[in-house]
């Protein structure tokens, strides 16, 4: 039957549907901040958002949205390349351009369509893909759109990509190499410096998906890139507008003129209406802050460094180091849904994710963190989750 | 190891029969229905391996002999015999 292979994804939605809210899906009632809202009637702290700079709520995003909505209309009802190219759009891009130091910037309608359309388009069936195999959906769907030869190299391993663009020979100098800057899963951070040392070796070329990191990493904020000092070795930049920005919407930067030629082979750009013109006002606007307010990075790291410290200190089984993303991993699929449960009982909303979202087998509680979190708040997440130990939905790292 | 090298000696140089025999030992270690594991097994259908067994299962055999075997390759393994030929067609 056509419909069997969704058997399994319908029997877990059905375990879950034993509780009015479910984890993948809750609905928010009312957004209150940045941090507070009201999912299927209970006020909680949202700490699984990507609002890594609180800018979502911020007025003069809003007041630019709004300006925007009353003079170009609520959409652009068409794709770059045909009627939706507005002032707009065009000004982003060489806001992005200029922000990061290139020439050449393109604006995607989400990030989900910029990692995957970059990654689709610049490498062809001639050409090989090396991929880290803890790469985002978005990544693993557009190489398998490229008709490129793709190879993983293991999670954040310089030693087996240097190994594998070896084995390539002549073809390494056609190869891609993919890392992202943070990943999302354990908000780990690529060690960027010794994959572009190696990439420089063999002649190969390096994408790095910022999604994570832009506005958090970097002097600037220009992510882990500039944060390692090898901007000058990344070939492309891909990232998003939806996390440190947001709002909604993708880019891709490049230091290589060809990026301008390249716009016009991807299909996820070409095919597809662009950004409504009061997303892209307001993501303009998150970018003037980002570029002027540098403090709300350290206001994110402090946070960060609070609850990642409450959260070791408690015994739980959180990253080796501080990262605005930290996850609490679970081994028992049960302990991990009832602690996230109890976790949004307590009033604290995290991301649960499963196994194969999560790199793997474990189940995990992603806690991300916010500059417009409070230290009051996020002691709140730090109680909620003793109270985890204290019920018994969660093992200490010592007791694993 | 050096087990493997000698069986290729009788194998006429293919190398098929190495590549079966290492991917039958270590697939032993998943062998949770404790089925005969032989060229017809399937991975996931016989073994029930999933998707992060499998990915385990290729860079041990990327390891062990010096290759590295393309995602583009895995939707035509089903089989160890499957995988045992693109080993051979990878080292040529």
């Amino acid at each position: 039957m056509l419909f069997d292979k969704f058997q399994a994804m319908a029997d877990f939605q059905t375990e879950l549907s034993r509780r009015d809210v479910k984890p993948f899906g809750a609905i928010t009632d009312e957004v209150i901040s940045a941090t507070e809202g009201v999912v299927q009637g209970r006020r909680v702290i949202l700490a699984g958002t990507n609002n890594y700079l609180g800018l979502s709520y911020d007025p003069r995003c809003i007041e630019a949205s709004q300006a925007a909505a009353a003079q170009w209309g609520t959409g652009t009802t068409g794709s770059r390349l045909a009627n939706g190219s507005f002032a707009e759009h065009v000004a982003l891009e060489a806001e992005m351009a200029d922000f990061y130091g290139v020439g050449q910037a393109i604006v995607f309608s989400t990030g989900y369509a910029a990692t995957m359309g970059m990654c689709a388009t610049v490498a062809g069936p001639d050409d090989v893909i090396l991929l880290d195999a803890d790469s985002h959906s978005s990544i693993y769907s557009g190489v398998k759109l490229s008709g490129a030869e793709i190879i993983r190299y293991r999670h954040s391993s310089p030693d087996d990509l240097a190994k594998r663009l070896r084995r390539l020979g002549d073809r390494a100098g056609r190869t891609l190499v993919i890392a992202e800057g943070i990943y999302s899963m354990l908000g780990d951070v690529a060690p960027l410096q010794e994959i572009a040392a190696i990439k420089r070796e063999y002649g190969a070329y390096l994408l790095v998906d910022e999604a994570h990191s832009m506005g958090v990493l970097g002097e600037t904020g220009r992510g882990a890139a500039q944060a390692a000092g090898i901007e000058d070795d990344v070939d492309f930049i891909v990232g998003t507008f939806s996390k440190s920005l947001g709002a909604v919407g993708g880019f891709a930067i490049s230091r290589h003129a060809i990026l301008d030629t390249i716009r016009y082979c991807i299909r996820a750009y070409i095919f597809t209406a662009s950004s409504s013109p009061s997303v892209v006002a307001s993501v303009r606007q998150a970018l003037r802050i980002v570029r002027e307010e540098p403090e709300r990075r350290e206001r994110l790291w402090d946070n960060a460094t609070r609850l990642y410290n409450g959260l070791r200190e408690l015994g739980l089984p959180v990253g080796p180091a501080v990262s605005p993303v930290v996850a609490v991993e679970f081994t028992d699929r049960e302990q991990a849904i009832a602690a996230w449960y109890q976790l949004f009982d307590s009033g604290v909303y995290v991301n649960l994710v499963v196994p194969p979202a999560s790199p793997s087998t474990n189940f995990l509680l992603r806690n991300s963190m916010s500059a417009a979190h409070t230290p009051q708040q996020i002691d709140h997440i730090i109680t909620a989750y003793r109270g985890l130990l204290d019920a018994g939905l969660a093992t200490p790292k010592t007791a694993a | 190891m050096t087990t493997f090298g000698e069986k290729a000696v009788n194998d006429n140089g293919s190398g098929y029969q190495t590549y079966l025999a290492f991917l039958c030992e270590l697939l032993q270690k998943h062998n949770r229905q404790q089925v005969t594991i032989g060229e017809s097994t399937g991975l996931v259908t016989d073994l029930g391996l999933s998707s992060l067994e499998v990915m385990e299962l290729i860079e041990q055999t990327e390891d062990h002999f010096d290759i590295s075997i393309p995602l583009n390759i895995l939707p035509d393994v089903n089989t160890v015999a499957d995988l045992a030929q693109k080993i051979q067609q990878l080292r040529g």
